[in-house]
């Protein structure tokens, strides 16, 4: 099987093959993309990002981002529970703004500061 | 008359790593205008993840690396930012910039341009049919989606397979618009690979290779499109349209160098990247005049435009110190099977990084560079246009200073 590995732009091409019980993957140049490979064969995770709306003086949507890749067959039941999720400021980057999002042990963190 | 060292133009990516380099080059007093009310430029409405992995070993949104690198900058004494101000021309070395005092002029012993790049419109590739709204170029609605909170279409087709309308098929998605498919002109994509995996084929888009928009159809709003294979010449092959109906079509089509600024100050430009030729401190062919980041060439990647544009900062530092030991002698660069490179010329001096692009996809080829004394080949794997390559020429190898420097892809 190949797989083009999303970790980082460089964008490596994978081959993975079953061997036993034993899944096995060529042409990644770190250990992520090993990772990346035995998961998305097995349990496929990405990181999600969206905007929230916020009460803000200068801006209206505060960006966030999953604090760890969750599994691909809930984005669109996290983007649904956030539709209605509204925040008030100051945030900081790095803020948890959804804690245990769908029991998935992963916090939706802000990934912008806005004091006012 | 305001007088400063070094005139940033740009608050971006680019225009806070100029800041950076230069500062940490000696240089303690540094106006960077900014004509937004906040630091960062796109990267504030490029919310998804994938920036800094070079820059901070981590994968963050564009917000985040924007934040997390001003913080570089914010506690350096003699860097000052004026916010809601934009240059409207400059002239020698003083630019007259619009802001909320007025017009007020400002001297600079010399200036860096970060302006960033601008889309590629509808117009530049003249799209037939009516003129219906519901026609958006991909980061116009990225800043309505991300910025103002405001989905701009139900039923969204992509023309152009560029980063941006990738990542905007995903994110369009995500909040509830129906992607139906992007078409793409060239037999490649020129996306990143991730982007067609992590962007399309994660939500079942299909992606047209060798197709384009013919045309478009809408009486107020838009209605359809008609979708048109192109032969392996890109001509259109007649009989093999489609109509497919959708509400909003987004560009992605390409970008552009913003450099009208410096039009009528007679920087010259290079027809291939858009952007100003320069030499290997990223000074134009105008004295004093810098140019970094996508306002030169347009980038792939944050990080990559991070790193040039510090260099760039540290460069005009040395300039405006009057360390620069410009030699007469001008070593061209020219090149086979190459889209474009930069620099475009270089004197002598350390090691250069050149950047660079090829003009097809290859899949196993050798680059062949030669002259000035140098003659090497450098093994590439897998290369094409839409991923910008760079190959580092150390001082040690630039032994015979005649002639130009000539690169050559070979399969």
């Amino acid at each position: 099987m190949n797989l083009i590995c999303i970790n980082c732009p460089k964008g490596c091409r994978l081959t993975v093959n079953q061997v036993g019980e034993k899944i096995v993957v060529e042409g990644n140049s770190c250990s992520r993309g090993e990772t990346y490979a035995i998961n998305e064969l097995t349990n496929p995770l990405r990181t999600v990002t969206t905007t929230l709306e916020i009460e803000s003086k200068l801006y209206h949507r505060l960006p966030v981002i999953t604090s760890s890749p969750i599994p691909k067959a809930k984005m669109m039941e996290l983007m649904k529970i956030l539709k209605d999720v509204k925040v008030k400021v100051p945030i900081k980057m790095g803020d948890v703004i959804v804690k245990n999002i769908l029991d998935m042990n992963v916090d939706l963190i802000a990934s912008k500061s806005i004091n006012e | 008359m305001r007088k400063t060292d070094l005139l940033i133009i740009g608050g971006g990516s680019a225009g806070i790593a100029a800041a950076l380099g230069a500062h940490d080059n000696g240089i303690k007093d540094i106006i960077i205008v900014e004509r937004d009310f906040e630091y960062g430029g796109i990267l504030q409405q490029c919310i998804h993840n994938g920036f800094g992995l070079h820059t901070f070993k981590e994968e963050l949104s564009g917000p985040a690396y924007a934040e997390k690198y001003y913080a570089l900058i914010k506690d350096k004494e003699g860097i000052k930012f004026m916010y809601n101000a934009a240059v409207i021309e400059i002239k020698d070395k003083i630019a007259i910039v619009q802001c909320a005092e007025g017009l007020i002029n400002i001297e600079a012993k010399a200036i860096v341009l970060a302006t960033g790049c601008r889309e590629r419109p509808a117009g530049a590739i003249g799209l037939k049919g009516d003129r219906c709204e519901g026609v958006y170029t991909a980061g116009t609605a990225q800043r309505y989606l991300n910025k103002e909170g405001f989905l701009v279409g139900k039923k969204i087709f992509i023309l152009g397979s560029g980063d941006i309308g990738l990542i905007m098929a995903r994110r369009m998605t995500l909040e509830g618009a129906k992607v139906i498919g992007v078409a793409e002109l060239q037999p490649y994509s020129n996306g990143l690979a991730r982007n067609i995996k992590q962007c399309l084929e994660d939500f079942d888009i299909p992606l047209y290779l060798s197709h384009t928009v013919e045309s478009i159809h809408g009486k107020g709003r838009l209605q359809s499109i008609t979708l048109i294979s192109v032969d392996d010449k890109l001509q259109k092959i007649q009989g093999s349209e489609q109509e497919i109906e959708c509400d909003c079509l987004l560009l992605s089509i390409g970008l552009i160098p913003e450099n009208t600024l410096v039009e009528d100050l007679g920087v010259t430009l290079d027809k291939r990247t858009k952007g100003a030729v320069v030499d290997e401190t990223y000074m134009t062919s105008v004295d004093g005049i810098f140019a970094c980041g996508n306002a030169l060439h347009v980038h792939d990647l944050v990080d990559y435009v991070s790193i040039e544009a510090k260099k760039c900062g540290k460069a005009a530092a040395d300039y405006i110190k009057g360390n620069k030991s410009k030699t007469e002698k001008q070593i061209n660069v020219l090149g086979n099977g190459i889209s474009y490179m930069v620099p475009q010329y270089f004197h002598l001096g350390e090691g250069i990084e050149f950047s660079f692009r090829v003009n097809k996809v290859f899949k196993q080829c050798k680059i062949h560079v030669t002259g000035v004394g140098i003659d090497k080949y450098v093994n590439k794997l897998g290369i094409v246009p839409s991923e910008m390559q760079k190959v580092l020429i150390k001082k040690e190898e630039l032994a015979n200073l005649n002639g130009e420097l000539h690169w050559e892809v070979i399969e």
